[in-house]
């Protein structure tokens, strides 16, 4: 396929791998962006999540906003804050965190919900209080579920953090839009391909997070299931 | 709300070439995946590679692939139907695959009981049990590609997405807005003739509230693809 032969002409010249518009420069701020987008998302979607699970409340209009949340058209959302904050160079974050919060928050009270209720019945007999019965059982057994939501965040937050250079940001979105200004094409094929290589690192990555922060009796279970 | 008003004739287009651009695509989509589909739940081997080569594809960033494909379809409607077929088999192919990994076995050996060939089996057992699931993942195809279209803005084909390439140019938030606008409730429609749909195709399922929880999992998970 000529897309691969694209990419890699481009890619193969040692010079498009140092300086200001390198490789290693471009990811630097592409993963500032994901980063970053990742990390306020989570300080919003994990702790609601957590909550809704817990109490059991709320689930259904969750579920629901969910669905009209997924139709908001991140293109519409980066120009209309980029207008709306007179050219703010931030404005790139606003549709990125909006793109992240929903898998985050539904995998969280799905995760949390789903906690087998002998096993908190068997906590709380064993003296736990309810923020015990939360931290130490809840939010441990609900682990592959969240880690899951935000594997699914971080990708799609990976792959659309190139809308950042439409406003004249920089990473991975660099190449993509100045290939698309200057019609070359292998310049937009090897920004694609840098987005598609970072999304199966952090595949990978959390599939490494997952060895080690789930409790090895959950791991084995999953294998059997 | 005046501009709106004086521009409907525009904006009825630009929805209406939305419709098409996002919807055609999550049809064909669709349609390669349920053989698929049906092919991976009966070869359990075939569908970790198969699901693994789609994920790939589903990062891959809706721009870049516009981009790549002018160069062989030009700037054409193909050239943004395409992508959107892709991520609409991404989303649509593993919700095959779970409907039919969830008709329950007493019900299949019922059916093989009865004298029901491989075939019939399929189309008149497995697969209507199957469309709850089925009906999830194109709901989510369906949403998400109505949105996405809209990045075709930046190569001249991009229904509502015009409104916020032109609206950027112009400085003028309220063109924006309305093409925001737009987009959810052409997306709020489809969801809702998809959800009727679905209370159609299964009449013994009324009454009893939602479906698997599994589903609205696989549904979010596969939530939606790169932006641009």
């Amino acid at each position: 396929m000529s897309f691969f032969s694209f990419a890699w002409q481009w890619l193969s010249l040692a010079h498009h791998w140092s300086g200001s518009n390198g490789v290693p420069a471009r990811l630097i701020e592409h993963l500032e962006y994901t980063v970053l987008a990742m990390a306020i998302a989570s300080v919003i979607a994990l702790p609601a999540g957590v909550l809704m699970g817990h109490t059991g409340r709320g689930g259904f209009t969750l579920v629901s906003i969910a669905n009209v949340w997924r139709s908001l058209p991140t293109l519409g959302l980066l120009v209309l804050a980029f207008i709306s904050s007179g050219g703010a160079s931030w404005a790139w974050l606003i549709p990125l965190v909006v793109l992240a919060i929903p898998p985050i928050m539904v995998t969280t009270y799905e995760g949390v919900l789903g906690v087998d209720a002998d096993l908190k019945d068997a906590a709380a007999g064993m003296g736990m209080t309810s923020r015990q019965v939360l931290f130490k059982v809840e939010v441990p057994v609900a682990l592959p579920l969240i880690l899951l939501g935000l594997r699914t965040a971080a990708i799609q937050v990976v792959a659309t953090a190139t809308i950042a250079a439409y406003i004249s940001l920089g990473g991975f979105g660099r190449y993509i839009i100045d290939g698309l200004a200057t019609n070359n094409y292998q310049l937009v094929a090897a920004g694609a391909a840098c987005v598609v290589v970072l999304a199966l690192v952090v595949q990978f990555f959390f599939a490494g997070l997952g060895r080690l922060i789930v409790s090895a009796g959950l791991r084995q279970q999953a294998r059997q299931s | 709300m005046s501009w709106a008003f004086s521009n409907a004739s525009l904006l009825a287009h630009l929805t209406g070439q939305n419709a098409y651009l996002a919807l055609v695509p999550v049809l064909v989509g669709l349609a390669v995946s349920l053989p698929l589909g049906v092919l991976c739940a009966r070869f359990g081997w075939l569908y970790p590679p198969v699901l693994g080569l789609i994920s790939v594809l589903y990062a891959l960033p809706g721009l870049a692939l516009f981009v790549v494909l002018i160069a062989y379809t030009g700037l054409s409607d193909t050239t943004v139907m395409i992508p959107m077929g892709v991520y609409s088999l991404a989303a649509i192919f593993p919700s095959v695959v779970d409907g039919l990994r969830s008709v329950p076995e007493p019900v299949r050996q019922a059916a093989v009981a009865m004298g029901f060939g491989t075939w019939r089996r399929l189309v008149m057992v497995e697969l209507p049990i199957a469309v709850p699931v089925v009906i999830a993942g194109l709901r989510v195809a369906a949403v998400s590609s109505i949105s996405l279209v809209s990045v075709g803005g930046l190569i001249g084909i991009g229904g509502l997405g015009y409104l916020f390439i032109d609206g950027e140019q112009r400085n003028f938030t309220t063109e924006i807005v309305v093409g925001i606008i737009l987009i959810i409730i052409l997306s709020l429609v489809t969801d809702t003739v998809l959800v009727l749909l679905r209370r159609v195709l299964t009449p013994w399922q009324r009454g009893r509230g939602r479906i698997s929880r599994r589903a609205d999992i696989r549904a979010e998970l596969a939530a939606r693809p790169a932006g641009m």
